[in-house]
């Protein structure tokens, strides 16, 4: 067994070889094949940036139609089709895709590496997602959006009542998706377990790494639960099977439980990066470390887990045994413990710190508050009994976005303003921030406060008009001001990005003196990330000779790894070093893979069978093309002798 | 750049790229899941019906008894290829990968011409969706197989494998394993379990 | 009926359990948000002698990790134990009427309307109506809950929690009424187009008037009297309303629609959606997709001569 043995250089040390061996090339063809994560993450931000303003149109629609009853402006058909969009876009096209972002871009960084494990799986994650985004949006093209609800539930969505093709695009649509996010958790997964840094243990990891893992792990194990829901329906509507059909000895019920059984653990994989992110940026503010750093990690962890356990709780309406409900009932109330761990650490880092209100630090702490209140009110919907009097009802509406605003939004946008310098190069406006962050902290109180009390006046979900008199409408007019106020402070925050990308000031490395790894390359870092590879020795490899510890972490000196597109492959937990592993270079396979996957899937929408089995065909030979040559090239004679470089084989990933 | 130095970073391992294992571990767990989740359902609807199997179900045992044997055979061979290029014996390997890829065409084979004898369809009955749909997946998810073993046998014939290079055929093994592995799950629900309940 | 269905304003004994279970969470709901949110300003108002920016020294403080594990784990726990045992004792409570019931109801979910069927003794003893459910005030009425086409959910706030109605599979609720009124019921399973009007309602009244109406109810249809409702009972016929509509004691038979036989005597019309006055029943019978786009009931557009007869008719069927 050969010793690897890689030249150790400075950091300053001349780095054109690295830069060039890195690059992307300028141009469209750079463009369509870039592997760098960076470029990839941004496009994710941006990509989930536009869907969360289409949702955003979206739900004004809707509010434009419920501030006051009795309007008939939109009618039933495209009251429906916006609310199921608004759903599905929030859910599926903004939520876990801005957090695939930001984890994509900060990981590498964060870690010490050059690069994510599977680079050309990466790019192809990116492209899947955008081409199912807009293979869903085509709908509105043919004017048949899915118009189901977000979780289209059978025999509505089955062919008798849902005739058109609105469904199938549903269907279809999110089976690709979930190819995509399925891909890019097999990418987090890998990275997480063999591209950390030198000295990297897992107990040194940014907290986003552990969100992230858990979602991952979530997506890869669950994902394929609302695969095998829609392959169903979709053989139901058009190979007219029976798995839904009761009077054939289907069973509506089967769709509820593969859906929830998918959809429970998804709201948990679009929180706990962001929740990370918070444990990540908190402590940045308080000039502390975190507190409880590995009752965190442990919670983030134990929540996937209880988060695995509880889908019943979205069915308590449908007849189930008490005996079944009582247990969902007591798992979902459990979860609420490892909210609460986490909460407390927040709250005595804060506390034992020295706290800065910057804009991400002002968002953390609207998170805090949004967060709670979406906790308790999940465990009032989580008590069986009220939960039968909550369930399909505003109170309803008002817990799921209190959770998501909470704990996804606010967490996101303070990234943004944390990691935008670290991005472009540039500071956004402190100023603008602040403006944005009450905005956006009084406008989500103001639209979604009120929708508790409307849903315990007995106002359902999913109506597309309601009768006035019945005691809802002064509520409805708050709450149409307070998405208003949101809309106002998104604007607000879309100006403030594009003002500073011409006259914000200059970031430097390390704007908010933090301690994590990505603050010690340049702001925008360079393609190969680190001019040498980082030995890590703490989780605050900055803040060392400060926090009082013998700086152990060697950031100046290091492995400069140039001969050709490699990093460090390290061992799963331990961070000790295994080999050095050759990366892909740009590629342009997996935005080949994306379209032949993207011609299957829109002919499947069609039901055009032998369109979707040229489709076939041409995937197929995409994943040949991309993955065969790696397996079949011959193999150079190796030479034995401990002082020879041996570099892996390329990976093909 | 300038080298101040070189030095030993740390053991090389078996030059495989080790990376590529996880993401095999890791697409082998979320497509086990997908049958997790196809059997799942099978077994909810069976537990819902007022007699299971219904009186429409077709199990027998003549082909798919056998053809277990077929693709458990497949596996066995694989495994045999897999300690011959272990210990550098290339012929070995391509010879256990070429009767493994005939073994799987024999099982798809013997899949077809049992689907060909049964009089139900998938349209026709509760039974019928179920045991096409499962069914039907597994061979597809074997013909996905097929197609890798084709390559990794490609790359055998060129010599991409040596004793310590060859993680695409432990790779592929895994895969073909996890397959196998599958059509147990399958065989047992979809066959066995009727049949013995007979 | 007046001021909103309001889960907090029960009328009925298995909604009044649940409300106090509702108010307990509630409140403390209320407490841990105020509390967490206190402990959150004061750590970040709270006085501090250093106000410098600088990186803080020294490891994380003993106390910090108690406050972790009794603020985040174990005072928790033991609110949640106490919601949970709450949520199980009043489960119980509503799983059952206080009392036996003295009627069953058979309710089938249709888009997007509700078909009413009172269990009787005999064939001829069951009552047959639409969107309207009489309860006696005291006692406890069985339903059986059925749909033959998509998920709907049967939710009278005021009197009981809500359970969906499932192709399939018949689910069983209770409800007992406590105090007498007008109770708004809502579907509460999104089911398509107009799920958003698709309402009835209960109307609880001392057991004598139920007694009563159930009664009247039995009967078949008032045989008009007046030459106009006569007439109106012609075009009824002539404008093929008996395709879908059922009029006991008549030659209408249809049960694709709600049954009409008593339509006079009930508050609503169009599942909730309507006044029953007869400006309104005109028209909801000339133009109904007006009111409720995508409803089964076509427009019918009767001349505006013809209208007096068969809206006479309609009133006529107390």
């Amino acid at each position: 067994m050969a010793t690897v043995v890689a030249d150790i250089a400075e950091r300053d040390a001349p780095v054109e070889r690295l830069a060039r061996i890195w690059g992307t090339p300028p141009g469209l063809l750079g463009t369509l094949t870039s592997v760098d994560h960076k470029t990839i993450g941004i496009r994710y931000l941006v990509t989930a940036f536009a869907f969360l303003l289409l949702g955003g149109l979206e739900a004004g629609a809707m509010r434009a139609q419920l501030t006051h009853g009795d309007t008939h402006w939109l009618s039933p058909e495209a009251y429906n089709q916006f609310f199921t969009m608004h759903g599905v876009t929030m859910l599926f096209l903004y939520a876990s895709p801005v957090l695939s972002g930001f984890s994509n871009y900060l990981w590498p960084l964060m870690i010490g590496a050059r690069d994510m494990a599977y680079p050309r799986v990466n790019a192809l994650s990116y492209w899947t997602y955008l081409l199912a985004g807009l293979l869903i949006y085509a709908s509105v093209l043919v004017g048949q959006s899915p118009d189901g609800g977000w979780f289209a539930y059978v025999p509505m969505t089955g062919a008798a009542y849902s005739p058109g093709r609105n469904i199938d695009f549903y269907t279809v649509g999110l089976t690709f998706l979930g190819f995509s996010t399925t891909v890019g958790a097999v990418n987090f997964i890998g990275t997480f377990f063999c591209m950390k840094a030198p000295g990297m243990s897992v107990n040194r990891l940014p907290v986003i790494l552990w969100g992230t893992l858990s979602s991952s792990i979530a997506a890869v194990v669950f994902v394929p639960a609302l695969t095998v829901a829609c392959v169903l329906l979709y053989l139901d509507r058009h190979v007219h099977t029976h798995f839904f059909d009761a009077a054939t000895g289907g069973q509506p019920m089967l769709w509820q439980h593969l859906f929830w059984i998918f959809g429970h653990p998804w709201v948990y994989i679009v929180v706990l990066p962001a929740i990370g992110i918070a444990s990540d940026i908190i402590p940045t503010f308080c000039r502390r470390p975190l507190a409880g750093y590995t009752f965190v990690t442990l919670s983030t962890i134990a929540t996937i887990m209880l988060g695995s356990g509880v889908w019943v709780h979205h069915m308590f309406a449908t007849g189930l045994p008490q005996m079944s409900t009582s247990f969902f009932s007591a798992a979902s109330m459990t979860i609420s413990l490892t909210s609460g761990v986490s909460v407390f650490a927040w709250l005595a880092t804060i506390w034992y710190g020295r706290p800065q209100f910057t804009v991400p630090f002002l968002f953390m702490c609207g998170f805090i508050i949004l967060f709670v209140i979406g906790g308790v009110n999940g465990v009032m919907t989580a008590s069986v009994p009220f939960d039968q009097q909550l369930h399909d009802s505003y109170f309803v509406v008002a817990h799921l976005h209190y959770v998501l605003l909470g704990m996804n939004l606010f967490p996101v946008m303070g990234a943004f303003y944390y990691w935008i310098p670290k991005m472009t190069g540039r500071m956004l406006s402190e100023r603008i921030g602040r403006w944005v962050f009450w905005l956006m902290f009084i406008g989500a109180n103001l639209t979604f406060f009120p929708m508790h009390i409307t849903g315990m006046l007995g106002m359902p979900r999913r109506i597309y008009t309601y009768a006035s008199g019945l005691g809802w409408d002064t509520s409805n007019l708050v709450i149409t001001i307070g998405a208003a106020t949101f809309a106002a402070a998104v604007l607000l925050f879309l100006i403030d990005v594009v003002r500073s990308r011409f006259v914000g000031p200059l970031a430097g490395a390390n704007p908010w003196d933090a301690p994590t790894l990505e603050w010690s390359v340049s702001s925008p870092p360079p393609p190969y990330n680190f001019a040498v590879i980082p030995t890590v020795r703490s989780p605050y490899p900055l803040w060392e000779s400060r926090l009082g510890e013998r700086p152990a972490s060697v950031l100046d000196a290091g492995p400069a790894l140039d001969d050709g597109r490699e990093t460090i492959g390290t061992d799963a937990l331990d961070g000790i070093p295994v080999a050095v592993l050759q990366m892909p270079e740009d590629s342009p396979w997996p935005l080949l893979l994306a379209i032949a996957l993207a011609w299957v899937s829109l002919a499947l929408v069609f039901a055009a069978w032998s369109w979707a089995l040229i489709g076939v065909g041409l995937t197929a030979a995409s994943m040949i093309g991309w993955l065969a040559p790696a397996a079949m090239r011959p193999v150079r004679a190796e030479s034995a002798g401990s002082d020879e470089r041996v570099p892996t084989t390329r990976g093909p990933l | 750049m300038t080298a101040s130095h070189a030095q030993p970073i740390g053991a090389s391992r078996d030059a495989e790229h080790a990376s590529g294992r996880w993401a095999m571990r890791l697409v082998i767990t979320t497509e086990a899941c997908f049958f997790g989740y196809l059997l799942f359902s099978y077994w909810y609807l069976a537990a819902f019906a007022t007699r299971w199997p219904p009186s429409d179900a077709q199990v027998s045992l003549h082909l798919s008894l056998p053809n277990t044997g077929i693709l458990l055979a497949s596996s066995a061979l694989l495994i045999w290829a897999e300690s011959g290029i272990r210990n550098g014996r290339i012929g070995q390997l391509r010879t256990g990968l070429a009767l493994t890829t005939v073994l799987g065409a024999v099982f798809v084979g013997v899949q077809f011409v049992e689907w060909s004898r049964l009089t139900v369809t998938p349209s026709g009955s509760l039974w019928g969706s179920l045991f096409f749909t499962i069914t039907g997946f597994h061979v597809a998810h074997v013909c996905v197989g097929l197609l890798m073993l084709l390559v990794v046998q490609l790359g055998a014939w060129r010599g991409a494998f040596t004793a310590r290079r060859h993680g695409y055929v432990s790779n592929v093994g895994l895969y073909w394993h996890f397959v196998d592995v599958v059509w147990l799950a399958v065989f047992t629900s979809l066959y066995l379990v009727p049949v013995l309940n007979r | 009926m007046s001021g909103s269905p309001s889960i907090f304003a029960p009328a009925g004994v298995g909604a009044g359990q649940i409300a106090s279970l509702g108010w307990l969470l509630t409140i403390i709901a209320a407490a841990v948000v105020v509390i967490v949110g206190g402990l959150l300003i004061a750590a970040l108002a709270r006085p501090r002698r250093d106000r410098s920016h600088e990186v803080m020294r020294g490891t994380e403080p003993a106390s910090a990790t108690r406050w972790i594990i009794v603020g985040g784990l174990v005072v928790p726990a033991c609110v949640l134990v106490g919601t949970f045992v709450a949520t199980v004792l009043t489960g119980r409570a509503v799983a059952a009427p206080p009392t036996p019931p003295v009627a069953t109801i058979e309710v089938t979910a249709h888009r997007w309307w509700w078909e009413i069927r009172y269990r009787g003794a005999t064939a001829d003893q069951s009552v047959l109506t639409a969107n309207e459910i009489h309860v006696p005030v005291g006692g406890a009425v069985r339903i059986d809950l059925a749909s033959e086409d998509v998920i709907h959910s049967f939710w009278v706030p005021q009197l009981a929690a809500k359970t969906d109605l499932i192709p399939g599979q018949t689910n069983t609720m209770w409800i007992e009424a406590r105090t007498a009124g007008v109770y708004r019921g809502e579907c509460a399973e999104y089911c398509g187009l107009q799920h958003a009007q698709m309402n009835f309602v209960v109307v609880a009244e001392s057991p004598a008037a139920f007694a009563a109406w159930l009664a009247h109810q039995r009967e078949p249809s008032v045989a008009p009297t007046d030459s106009l409702a006569l007439e109106g009972r012609a075009g009824f016929a002539g404008h093929q309303c008996a395709a879908c509509h059922a009029i006991e004691g008549t030659t209408s038979l249809g049960r694709i629609g709600p049954d009409l036989t008593h339509l006079a005597s009930r508050r609503m019309i169009g599942a909730g959606l309507l006044e029953n006055t007869p400006a309104n029943l005109e028209r909801w019978v000339v133009d109904a997709p007006s009111f409720k786009p995508g409803v089964g009931m076509p427009a019918e557009p009767i001349p505006l001569a013809g209208r007096p007869a068969v809206i006479a008719y309609l009133e006529s069927l107390r």
